[in-house]
């Protein structure tokens, strides 16, 4: 697809930033599970962090596909920090942007979006994972205000963010219309980190456990109308659902070019072995895919900018990226061998890092029921 | 054609179910975080003969068949992938001194690998030699009674810890032909390993490079004949992915039985995640291609038990498919899990991060496809 003038020094903008401050580094900070702070506030400052908010509110103004274009370039350096720069574009900063008031966009989303402060979005919780209606969390009115306490799952940057959206029940007896969506300081006393959790991959990215006792929100800090959380907390998931699939394209195409730039150098039986037509083949397959998954994530991007829906096909580019993006990282390690398996070499860290691609935004299983429910409707 | 275990298997495999389920799975979450070589429970396994399952009796092995060790690695993997792998390692090395070595060998070396009082690694694969085995360089230069060795092994399971490294080195002509098989004791002079390596998972035992310089060994080390030693690698090779293959049926077993757990207790959507259709055909197909694979890794087995001529074409079969449906059941299982299973608290991402490496060593799973395809395209070969 051709790219715009813009759109391209965008993407240039992106990779080089990504190529010499995040690619040496993200090997440490996988073993240190270190969150660059200081490179995330340097994205900030290049405004990839507030992307699509318009520059009165702090961020670049830029359209969604430049985004994306972005966020490929940084997820082929590091996983981890396309998840910190995905969830504070999206949801976090489109939620503000759509639902917030003047004084709340002033106060939650300006700092966010400029990347001075990061953004989270406390929706999962332990036992409302794909069915994110069944929330247990509750807001108690109290005077001009709130009460929330409650447990929230999964939280991306929990212990890193200074501002987030909790989604809690305000109305137990309405179900999912009883849900309403609040924006706090995490630095409100309420706000507890209970866990950071060690996981498989994405280890430079916090995901924690957050436990909310009595925090107190004004009414101010509730986003739209009561009731309307769950509206609030759908209303991004198409944007949300394009960002994972770009990562994974972008952690892809990483494991392609390291399998690609291995195969030129290592030689057995007498030649290097993309020359042995299984490995040659094999790289094909593998970049016919990425380029595949592109254009699926490119179509919904599109979508977007031009304000049509595109639920399905958000789905469908998060569904087939996401798995294309397993089978290419680990086809990439099976074609370096043994050395694939060692943390010497990046392919083992991309796999471990896109593995949850198919499970965070609505697992593979929940987009294949949204492109279900489309077809059967 | 008998597809029943016989009732001495069954006793055998609840007995390493036993074990497995009372000495490898509480521990082997720690083992994996610590990086732990869990040497005593190596030792317990042992004296339930399980350090040379397939050596014979005379020197302490359990003189049982390589369909016995097939159950015996499904058990013990689904307790601690990455420590059964290990066992099944020593196994290979212990059969290949049983099998072609000296009674004189036989009896130095074996009654201590049997009781795992000495531990074994097998030492082919080298920096630059890895698919392409039969191109390895480490030289060995025969010197009076002694071989001279110089080179370098890596990928060496045990590196750095064994008692008894089994090396595959070059002591003639380029080619398969001029290889032979030599043990090295550890702590001898020009012997030395580097540093251990990081990997994705099996963490519970050592993996480093083997380096040798000027290192001497004894010419009454050399099992077989000068020039054998590469088909010896090969033939050991056989049983060790029957082994390889077994483990990671014991793996995708676990994971099975963790997923389907979790589907009965997981509610989403107001019913368990077992009333989903989708999870239901997802977990039909775990369990059919685990039980595919089951049966191709017990009829390679008894080829290899028979000594029949097909026997290393079926051992590939039945390595490829195995290693392919553990791997995807584990992770399909990871998948099941949702979130939580991205989570080290839950033990499916370890037994993924485990059994992802099956699909590479004892020959990766193209060069089972190299085997494979050579075999059907000889003349004549049966389909």
């Amino acid at each position: 697809m051709l790219l715009t003038e813009e759109q391209r020094l965008v993407q240039d903008m992106a990779r080089d930033f990504a190529r010499e401050q995040l690619a040496p580094f993200a090997a440490e900070r996988d073993r240190s599970a270190e969150v660059p702070r200081a490179a995330l506030a340097q994205m900030g400052a290049l405004g990839l962090m507030g992307m699509c908010v318009p520059e009165a509110w702090g961020g670049a103004g830029t359209d969604f596909l430049s985004y994306v274009l972005a966020l490929e370039e940084i997820a082929a350096a590091d996983g981890a920090v396309s998840t910190s720069m995905s969830v504070n574009n999206s949801p976090y900063c489109a939620a503000l942007l759509k639902y917030g008031s003047d004084a709340q966009k002033q106060r939650f989303l300006v700092p966010v979006a400029s990347g001075r402060i990061l953004g989270a979005f406390c929706l999962t919780e332990p036992g409302a994972g794909s069915d994110a209606s069944a929330l247990a969390t509750r807001a108690r009115a109290e005077g001009d205000g709130w009460r929330i306490s409650g447990v929230k799952q999964f939280v991306t940057m929990g212990s890193t963010a200074g501002a987030a959206l909790i989604f809690a029940t305000t109305d137990p007896a309405a179900g999912k219309r009883g849900i309403s969506c609040f924006v706090t300081e995490t630095s409100a006393p309420g706000y507890r980190v209970g866990r950071i959790e060690n996981k498989l991959g994405q280890r430079a990215s916090d995901t924690c456990q957050i436990v909310l006792e009595d925090l107190r929100v004004e009414a101010d800090q509730m986003l739209g109308r009561p009731g309307e959380g769950y509206r609030i907390a759908l209303a991004n998931l198409e944007s949300g659902r394009i960002g994972i699939a770009t990562q994974a394209v972008g952690m892809a195409r990483a494991a392609l070019e390291a399998a690609i730039a291995y195969a030129k150098e290592r030689e057995s039986f007498g030649s290097p072995i993309i020359q042995h037509q299984a490995i040659g083949f094999r790289l094909a397959e593998m970049a016919t895919e990425v380029a595949a998954a592109r254009q699926l994530v490119f179509h919904a991007a599109r979508l977007r900018d031009a304000g049509l829906p595109c639920l399905q096909e958000a789905s469908m580019a998060k569904l087939f990226a996401s798995e294309m993006a397993e089978r290419v990282c680990s086809a990439a390690i099976q074609v370096h061998g043994g050395y694939g398996y060692l943390n010497d070499y990046p392919v083992e860290r991309l796999y471990r890092d896109v593995r949850v691609c198919q499970i965070y935004e609505g697992t593979s299983e929940v987009q294949k029921m949204v492109i279900a429910r489309a077809l059967a409707s | 054609m008998d597809f029943d275990l016989t009732e001495e298997q069954r006793s055998f495999q609840d007995m390493a179910r036993a074990f497995a389920t009372e000495r490898m799975l509480p521990d082997a979450a720690a083992w994996d975080e610590g990086k732990i070589f869990p040497e005593a429970v190596l030792r317990a396994a042992a004296e339930l003969g399980f350090g040379g399952i397939y050596v014979r009796e005379d020197v302490g092995g359990s003189g049982l068949t390589r369909l016995d060790a097939a159950i015996i690695f499904e058990e013990l993997a689904a307790g601690c992938t990455s420590t059964a792998a290990y066992i099944s390692i020593h196994n290979m090395a212990a059969w290949m001194i049983d099998r072609f070595g000296s009674d004189e060998q036989r009896r130095r070396f074996l009654p201590k690998l049997c009781r795992m009082e000495h531990f074994a690694s097998y030492c082919l694969t080298e920096p630059d030699a890895g698919s392409d085995a039969a191109g390895l360089k480490t030289k060995a230069v025969l010197d009076g009674d002694h071989y001279v060795l110089n080179g370098t092994k890596a990928f060496i399971s045990g590196g750095g810890r064994s008692d008894l490294y089994v090396c595959m080195v070059r002591t003639g002509g380029a080619g398969a032909g001029g290889v032979s098989c030599i043990v090295v004791e550890t702590g001898t002079p020009g012997l030395s390993f580097g540093a251990q390596e990081r990997k994705l998972g099996w963490n519970s035992q050592p993996t480093a490079m083997v380096i040798f310089e000027d290192c001497r060994v004894p010419v009454a080390n050399r099992i077989g004949a000068e020039g054998d030693g590469f088909k010896i690698a090969m033939k050991g090779l056989d049983g060790g992915r029957l082994n390889i293959g077994a483990c990671s049926l014991g793996a995708g077993r676990a994971c099975l039985a963790l997923a389907r757990e979790h589907m009965g207790v997981r509610r989403q959507f107001g019913k368990s995640l077992a009333g989903f259709q989708a999870l239901q055909f997802k977990l039909a197909d775990m369990a059919t291609a685990l039980e595919a694979a089951r049966l191709m890794i017990r009829r390679a087995a008894s080829s290899l038990d028979a000594g029949s001529g097909e026997a290393t074409f079926h051992c590939a079969m039945a390595k490829r498919l195995a290693t392919d449906a553990g791997f995807e059941v584990c992770n399909e299982a990871l998948q099941i899990f949702g979130g939580y299973g991205y989570l080290k608290d839950y033990p499916v991402e370890r037994y993924l991060r485990d059994v992802r490496v099956h699909q590479i060593l004892e020959g990766t799973n193209e060069i089972m496809r190299v085997i494979i395809a050579r075999r059907l395209l000889e003349q004549g070969a049966a389909l």
